[in-house]
């Protein structure tokens, strides 16, 4: 399965490098980018599990950027 | 502004105030008060402006990652408060609180800069259509272009974005392209006509059927290829990343040394450490390799959305940086320079006159499928007569019957045979000679065309920067010589099979070079040389899947001086990230350089701070001119 969503306040280019590079190393993912000038997250990932996956995805931006807020629909 | 933007102005404001109270607090007082004291007085001052930057840095830390800005900082001010304790020292207090509301202005402007550069090039994409009228139960609703099936019929009123790929079923409109293309004449669209989404209709409603799922259809394509351009990282992406990496606990050992050693040999350690100290904090607020970090890939992006705007994708960063450094262009023929069609360059008659001529060779060969027929059909207004019988003779031509005539259409073998006289053309190319009942009534000759624009785009080439062309054409010699001289092409090869074109972009690609090599065609056959080329330019590209796939770059459109503006495009956009990489490295190392021998004096913490965020908002702005034409 492969998402998008939108990232609010993604401030630095760098960041999200990062972030890719943190959710990409999780297990279960298939793809994932950070794109800081579309300030949005693809994530795609094993189906049974996506919703665990984006949970720690989550975890990780929060982590690395506490200002930025990844909406969910 | 966003929210955020104003609440941390907010903060530095009041940061400011309460920085000039504790000033005159210190200048009034100042002689009365313990050292802890003072440091009370500016502490409000200081948390109100830095506390962000403290707790950032505190969490990084816990996560791991250590050397960022925030550390940075707050190592440089925290040990600017702390500096007065040591027995020598001088207090530094209002430097530390000075130091941060210049760090956060500076880092405010820089997200403001950022966050405008960054929709800017988000608007220059806005293909994207939001909703699609889809007709269902004979009443139009609008729903997601992504929730239409292919087959359903949708309605498009004037001004409003084509959503969805699929062919004209009732209505006549224009169609503004110039989104897509770059193309600024809009294209006349009818019944039974292709649209591609993200165009504008101009004129009329349009009742359009949907032939592709949206994720499949052209706006879908060209969004997710732009904005995965962003991740295929150009080779000087590449060397900041890895630059960053190294750089950062290189400065902080060096500045360690730097605060260390002097003290250490000069034989006074305690009495020399708070000078030093201060050196090695300067030292590393100037270090931060943050305009690099931002502006290098904010540059690429700028040139990749700034090429998209004129009809030009670019498939990556890498592919941007490659044809920047093209200096060899080699050409397809067909398809490329010429209009990959035949048609009718000159009607010789003989006996008859030319219009004569051409409508007695439309009347033969009007049922025949080979390509010259539709040549020769473009070339006639008029109504043909009907024909009684037609006989098509391979590698000859065409013996067809009307009411009142025998007409041959077709190579000198059958003039012969039917007893005519043919003349022989001096000209180049393909030649259909007619006889009417026997009797030689000339010829007509047939040849692919030079694009209108060919000639200029060769010139815009050379003017770009291109010092060598090459053409290369499975057409025959005769035809390659006369284009190849047309256009003023240094070299090219003719009657190549695909393959053969491979293995002379290989030789090319073998030959000593300072640049690189750029590979245009049409994508139709030639996608083996468009991936073995430097760089491969595919041309024509709308609605052409294979083309898409294949190339590195893709002009939407088939017009050849796309070719000259995608390199020039490309070579600004290297020399801006150029710019900026040369600019911050040379304010980074004066800067240091100054600071660690103490050249600065009292100016040591403004300066620092300007090599670092001033130069940040100085190298976005110029990232920033990738966008322009």
């Amino acid at each position: 399965m492969k998402k998008v969503f939108d990232l609010i306040d993604l401030d630095c280019a760098h960041c999200a490098a990062r972030m890719e590079d943190g959710i990409r190393a999780l297990d279960g993912v298939v793809d994932v980018s950070v794109n800081f000038f579309t300030q949005k997250l693809t994530l795609e990932a094993e189906d049974a599990d996506f919703d665990k996956i984006l949970k720690k995805a989550v975890k990780i931006c929060r982590k690395i950027e506490p200002d930025c807020t990844v909406v969910i629909k | 502004m966003t929210q955020k933007h104003k609440k941390r102005l907010f903060r530095i404001l009041a940061g400011a105030l309460l920085l000039l109270a504790a000033f005159l607090g210190d200048a009034m007082l100042g002689e009365h008060l313990a050292m802890w004291q003072t440091l009370l007085l500016y502490l409000p001052a200081y948390l109100t402006v830095g506390l962000g930057v403290l707790k950032r840095a505190a969490q990084n830390i816990l996560h791991g990652q250590v050397f960022d800005e925030n550390f940075l900082m707050a190592l440089a001010t925290l040990g600017a408060l702390l500096i007065g304790f040591l027995p020598t020292g001088e207090a530094e207090f209002a430097e530390a609180v000075f130091v941060m509301i210049f760090y956060q202005t500076g880092e405010l402007f820089e997200s403001i800069a950022v966050g405008k550069s960054r929709r800017s090039i988000a608007t220059l994409m806005d293909i994207r259509p939001d909703t699609a009228r889809v007709i269902r139960e004979n009443a139009p609703v609008e729903v997601s272009p992504d929730a239409v099936a292919v087959g359903e019929c949708i309605a498009i009123y004037p001004g409003e974005r084509v959503p969805l790929d699929g062919t004209v079923e009732e209505g006549i409109s224009e169609l503004h392209t110039a989104a897509l293309t770059g193309e600024a004449l809009p294209r006349s669209v009818t019944v039974g006509d292709a649209v591609f989404s993200g165009a504008t209709n101009g004129g009329g409603t349009l009742k359009v059927r949907v032939t592709k799922p949206y994720a499949d259809s052209t706006v879908a394509r060209i969004l997710s290829l732009v904005e995965g351009a962003a991740a295929k990282k150009a080779r000087s992406e590449q060397f900041i990343t890895r630059f960053a990496r190294y750089y950062t606990p290189f400065v902080v050992i060096s500045a360690l040394l730097l605060a260390l050693l002097p003290p250490l040999f000069s034989g006074a350690f305690a009495a020399m450490l708070p000078l030093w100290l201060s050196r090695a904090l300067t030292f590393l607020v100037i270090s931060c390799p943050c305009a690099l970090v931002i502006s290098v890939p904010l540059s690429f992006f700028g040139g990749i959305g700034g090429a998209a705007r004129r009809g030009i994708l670019i498939k990556g960063a890498v592919h941007l940086e490659q044809l920047a450094l093209a200096d060899t262009v080699v050409l397809d023929k067909t398809g490329t320079l010429t209009k990959g069609g035949f048609s009718v360059t000159k009607a010789v008659p003989c006996g008859v006159d030319a219009q004569t001529l051409l409508t007695l060779a439309a009347t033969a060969e009007q049922q025949s499928s080979h390509p010259i027929a539709g040549a020769l059909s473009a070339a006639v207004t008029t109504e043909l007569p009907p024909l009684l019988d037609t006989k098509e003779l391979p590698g000859r031509g065409v013996i067809a019957k009307t009411a009142q005539t025998t007409l041959a259409v077709g190579n000198l073998h059958l003039m012969e045979e039917v007893g005519a006289v043919p003349l022989a053309p001096p000209e180049d190319g393909t030649a259909a000679h007619v006889a009417q009942n026997g009797c030689y009534c000339g010829y007509i000759l047939i040849a692919d065309t030079l694009k209108e624009t060919a000639a200029e785009a060769l010139d815009d080439l050379r003017a770009a920067g291109i010092t060598r062309t090459v053409m290369l054409t499975g057409d025959r010699e005769n035809t390659a010589r006369h284009v190849a001289a047309a256009l003023g092409i240094d070299s090219w090869r003719a009657e190549l099979l695909p393959a053969d074109k491979v293995l002379e972009v290989e030789r090319l690609l073998s030959e000593p070079r300072r640049g690189t090599l750029a590979f245009v065609g049409d994508g139709i056959n030639d996608a083996p040389v468009l991936a073995r080329a430097d760089v491969g330019i595919a041309m024509g590209a709308l609605g052409s899947d294979a083309a898409i796939e294949a190339a590195d770059v893709v002009l939407m459109d088939d017009d050849p001086q796309k070719i000259a503006t995608a390199v020039r495009v490309a070579r600004k956009t290297l020399r801006i990230v150029r710019e900026n990489i040369v600019l911050t490295l040379t304010v980074k190392a004066a800067a240091l350089l100054c600071s660690a021998v103490g050249l600065l004096g009292a100016w040591q913490m403004p300066v620092a701070i300007f090599a670092d965020v001033g130069v940040s908002v100085l190298a976005i702005l110029n990232a920033m001119r990738t966008l322009k034409k």
